[in-house]
């Protein structure tokens, strides 16, 4: 894995108009007000995406990971912020560079049953686009096919299939192979393992490894799971109601999380035990994107929450070496209870009291 | 068929049944969904029962609480709740022993909410369906188990509708419904998949402390290993319509005997599991309709010989363990 | 409520687990159809009816429109006499023009027949074809096309084909284009519904994310799986449509006298009623019923299998 950057994103945004009808424009014009706020799915991300790596994008819903995805393959384009593609602002590609990017960066679903069209063949599935596109002729479309499928596993003589004539798992290689048609640089998991089987999950995840090796692939793994995520990624970012709260190494994450949500996700984790466990969750829902707390989102629920926290919204800081976290208990400014960023998790919730400690 | 060790303890026992058998008659077969499953609940214990799609866990639920279709047929040698035998009992008392006695939870709580009313109604229509008290009396045990399950402003809730609400709530409230006549018995079908990681930390919260404080027995369903084993007393791993292995959780997660929980446990991907490969069992389910003779994990198995094509059945191999392989035995 | 549910949540879960290798989508198609015998009937009759109209040439006792072939003494005779020479037997009798009742309806049948499927097909794909566009660019684009569809849809349909004719005459072809004009508005709505409905599927958004043009998505990927509710309402609009012509005939405005359907035929001999002729006006009257009853119920079983829930 090179420290090449093969995309960055800048300040990325995403807004959704809430719809109104008519009768509510006549109520809103009858107060006086203008026109319904804009939801913000995404609220300006920035992420470097390093070549041949495996970032992992966690958070809950609401938090924007998967609007953030399908803004990343195109689907949806974003409504600020920038994308470089190798380099170049996508905004300004045209013709075979447009197209080159547009294919580049390609998606594997969520759910394997609405995934796949129902109408279609398997093979016509996987080979429509690369036809389409000139990547292979007609001629050579059916052994194209055939060799996707078994490297994706599947035995070949099933392309002339529909997709209700297979299993979960196996319509999620179909899918894989959907992706790999196209020879794409990175490819985005949008919970591409959540609804499977753990026997199945663990079949594709090992499919995914060896197609990276294989394939000098690029994975941005969207995921809630963080079992998965420990296992699969190199790097993690963490999200929160639109916002980037935490990123850093795989291993530096679960050691050393910063950020008091990540530490609280960390704490979830389901992990084999012999004996009962005490659960002892965070309170709180999940804040609605329509209506965003002030100051730091995640303060209603936040054991270490300070006055700070309800006014102003704290930035992404490098709290270590390639690690940054977005937390007011990280300023170094002698706040009384403030614990410092490289303070392992369980000691954090010894400053809870108004002590003088200082990092 | 195996019977528990502890014969004496027949008494404390809450549920009992033997030798379930849940088939359904397709057009294009027989589906043995649940295949011979036997379960044993004492009075306040948690059970984990743990299994993949198609391994006949949710029927089995199901068919403990009567809600197997006209398509289905359910025979068992023994099903005993409570004292009522449930392979005897009418349909007009099946009704009333579900939801005082015997309560469910579903994966999604729309299957236990009603869109087109509040939530006040659906409550105290829950409650009058077992017992005659007055509407006050109705929507103050209402308030009460709302608050139970951690549900905060409950007089706000209850006059909501069900879209109001997100779905972690919609959950805490189905849960509420079903504790409404405190039951003995409640069946949880993966009643926390849906949710996120952080709301099902709350509801996992919640169960808990209901199970300890009001003596309520739970079978929890579930396909995650882990995420049960932290609550459960007992766990069993249910594969294509049969328990493989049945046991306490500290000695199912210690000393794993069954090559089909070895497998499930090997694949969870972990911090631990960086680097290599997860360990896949390879294959996958086969069809219900058309299972092999003999053990129907024989041709994913490791373990598997000319022996496994008889199939077997659950032998205790230890104190309170027990196991259906021919090659049960410690992960090698 | 979805047969699924009705069974409960058992079989819910059941129908989940087991792996449907085994059948594939067309045979339980067949076997769902199959399933009603009401609809097994109607769709043999409608056969039947199809192939005596397509094979009129071939297996009418009398070309009734050859002049030659007419003996006016013939005329207004009752069911099952025979002509002068008793080499033909009027099975239905024959009407004023000494036309063989029964060789009459088969050749109405096939005008009728003609002019329902011509004009549903073009109403199909002209309906099919806005209601897509409407769905999947939305906006705008939707809200004028959908504007439309509704200032189509409020008019009645008699009156706007009647309006129609009067402006461009008598004659097959312009009670076909007075028949798509009143029908697209349909198919173009349930196809907006449908579309609507896929666009937000994954396989949609999968096919953008590979780059593939709007029309490609829409006509290759869209367009298939929004068939089986527009399938549906074809089937129920096609007895519309017989029926509506056969009105417009009945008014006299439909089709011309050389090339009857069954409603000209009623019309004919709608005079006759009450004489005593009742034959004329009766027994193409009652193969329009025919027709008609047995298209309603091939077309509400369709709805009933090929609802979205018992599909994949």
């Amino acid at each position: 894995m090179s420290a090449e950057l093969i995309m960055q994103v800048q300040g990325l945004r995403r807004d959704y108009v809430q719809p109104s009808d008519f009768i509510d424009f006549i109520g809103r014009k009858l107060r006086g007000q203008g026109k319904p706020p804009p939801v913000q799915a995404v609220m300006g991300v920035d992420l470097d995406i390093r070549h041949g790596e495996v970032l992992a994008v966690v958070g809950e819903s609401g938090c924007g990971k998967t609007t953030l995805g399908r803004m990343l393959t195109g689907i949806i384009p974003p409504t600020a912020g920038r994308v470089l593609y190798k380099g170049r602002d996508i905004a300004g590609l045209t013709g075979a560079a447009r197209r080159e990017y547009d294919l580049a960066v390609q998606m594997i679903f969520q759910d394997p049953y609405s995934s796949l069209n129902p109408r279609m063949r398997v093979g016509d599935i996987i080979g429509e686009a690369p036809v389409v596109h000139g990547l292979v002729s007609r001629a050579e479309r059916d052994e194209y096919v055939c060799s996707l499928l078994r490297k994706v596993g599947l035995d070949p003589g099933y392309r002339e299939r529909y997709p209700h004539q297979f299993s979960g798992g196996q319509r999620q290689r179909v899918g894989v192979a959907r992706a790999l048609a196209l020879k794409p640089s990175i490819i985005v998991c949008d919970e591409a393992v959540a609804a499977l089987d753990v026997s199945i999950q663990a079949q594709v995840l090992n499919l995914f490894m060896d197609l990276r090796r294989d394939f000098d692939l690029t994975y941005v793994f969207i995921s809630h799971n963080l079992g998965v995520v420990s296992h699969i990624s190199d790097r993690v970012a963490i999200m929160y109601l639109g916002r980037l709260v935490e990123l850093a190494d795989t291993e530096e994450i679960f050691a050393r999380a910063n950020h008091p949500y990540t530490q609280a996700l960390l704490k979830e984790l389901p992990v084999l035990s012999a004996g009962k466990r005490r659960f002892d969750p965070i309170s709180g829902e999940l804040p609605s994107p329509a209506n965003p707390p002030s100051g730091c989102a995640f303060h209603p629920r936040c054991p270490l929450a300070m006055a700070k926290c309800r006014e102003e919204r704290p930035v992404l800081q490098e709290v270590a070496p390639q690690h940054w976290s977005a937390c007011h208990l990280n300023d170094v400014s002698g706040a009384a209870g403030a614990a410092g960023p490289g303070t392992p998790v369980a000691d954090r919730h010894l400053h809870n009291a108004p002590q003088t400690e200082t990092a | 068929m195996a019977k528990q060790s502890d014969m004496n303890g027949n008494n404390d026992l809450l549920l009992d049944v033997q030798g379930l058998k849940t088939w359904f008659y397709t057009r294009d077969g027989v589906v043995k969904a649940v295949d011979g499953v036997s379960l044993q609940l004492k009075r306040g214990e948690i059970l984990g029962l743990v299994g993949e799609s198609g391994s006949g866990k949710s029927v089995t639920g199901f068919s403990i609480m009567g809600l197997v279709g006209e398509r289905g047929k359910v025979h068992a040698e023994r099903m005993m709740f409570d004292g009522y035998d449930l392979t005897k009992v009418s349909a007009e008392q099946m009704r009333s022993l579900r939801g005082s006695r015997l309560a469910m939870i579903f994966q999604d709580p729309m299957m236990t909410l009603n869109p087109t009313l509040r939530i006040d109604t659906q409550m105290m229509e829950a409650v009058h369906a077992h017992e005659k008290v007055s509407r006050r009396a109705a929507r103050e045990r209402s308030l009460e188990v709302l608050r139970m399950v951690g549900i905060p402003a409950p007089e706000a809730r209850l006059k909501a509708y069900p879209h109001h609400l997100s779905g972690g709530m919609r959950q805490r409230i189905a849960i509420a419904i079903a504790l409404l006549n405190a039951p003995k018995l409640i069946i949880a079908d993966e009643p926390t998949t849906a949710l996120d990681v952080t709301i099902q930390g709350q509801i996992l919260y919640e169960v808990q402390k209901l199970c300890r404080e009001m003596g309520t027995a739970l079978i929890w369903i579930t396909h995650d290993l882990a995420l049960v084993s932290g609550l459960a007393d007992r766990m069993a791993v249910m594969y294509a319509g049969h328990i493989v292995e049945s046991t306490s959780t500290a000695e199912l997660i210690e000393r794993p005997m069954h090559p089909y929980t070895h497998g499930l446990m090997s694949s969870i991907p972990s911090l631990g599991t960086r680097g290599q490969p997860l360990f896949q069992i390879p294959g996958s389910t086969p069809s219900l309709l058309h299972l092999p003779p003999g053990c129907a994990f024989r041709t994913r198995c490791y373990r598997a010989d000319a022996q496994c094509e008889h199939a077997p059945s659950l032998l205790p191999v230890g104190d309170d363990h027990l196991v259906s392989c021919w090659h049960s035995g410690e992960k090698s | 409520m979805s047969r699924v549910a009705q069974q409960g949540p058992a079989v819910a879960a059941l129908e989940e687990s087991t792996a449907r290798l085994e059948t594939s989508r067309w045979r339980r198609f067949v076997a769902q159809f199959a399933s009603s015998k009401a609809a097994m009937v109607s769709l043999l009759v409608l056969l039947v009816a199809i192939g005596a109209a397509v094979l009129a040439p071939w297996i009418s006792p009398q070309n009734p429109y050859d002049l030659a072939a007419l003996d006016i003494l013939d005329a207004k005779l009752p069911p099952g006499s025979k002509n002068f020479d008793g080499s033909l037997t009027y099975w239905l009798g024959t009407d004023g023009q000494a036309r063989d009742v029964l060789s009459a309806i088969l050749y109405g049948m096939r005008t009728s027949l003609f002019v329902g499927f011509v004009s549903v097909t073009a109403a199909f794909l002209i309906g099919a074809a806005v209601g897509l566009i409407a769905a999947y660019f939305g906006g705008r684009m939707d809200a004028f096309l959908m504007r439309l569809v509704d200032m189509q849809l409020s008019f009645p349909s008699i009156l706007v084909a009647l309006v129609l004719l009067a402006a461009l005459g008598k004659g097959v072809d312009k009670v076909i284009i007075a028949l798509i004009v009143v029908q697209w508005a349909y198919f173009a709505r349930a196809a907006r519904a449908a579309a609507i409905v896929e666009r937000n599927k994954e396989y949609v958004e999968a096919a953008s994310c590979m780059a593939l043009s709007w029309h490609r998505i829409l006509w290759r990927h869209v367009f298939p799986n929004c068939i089986p509710p527009l399938m549906v309402i074809a089937t129920i609009d096609l007895a519309h449509a017989i029926a509506l012509e056969a009105t417009l005939s009945f008014l006299g405005v439909g089709v011309p006298v050389t090339e009857p359907s069954l409603g000209m035929l009623i019309s004919n001999g709608f005079e006759f009623l009450l004489s005593g002729t009742y034959w004329i006006c009766f027994f193409p009257g009652i193969a329009l019923a025919v027709v008609v009853v047995s298209i309603n119920l091939v077309g509400d079983h369709l709805r009933d299998i090929l609802n979205p829930r018992n599909e994949v």
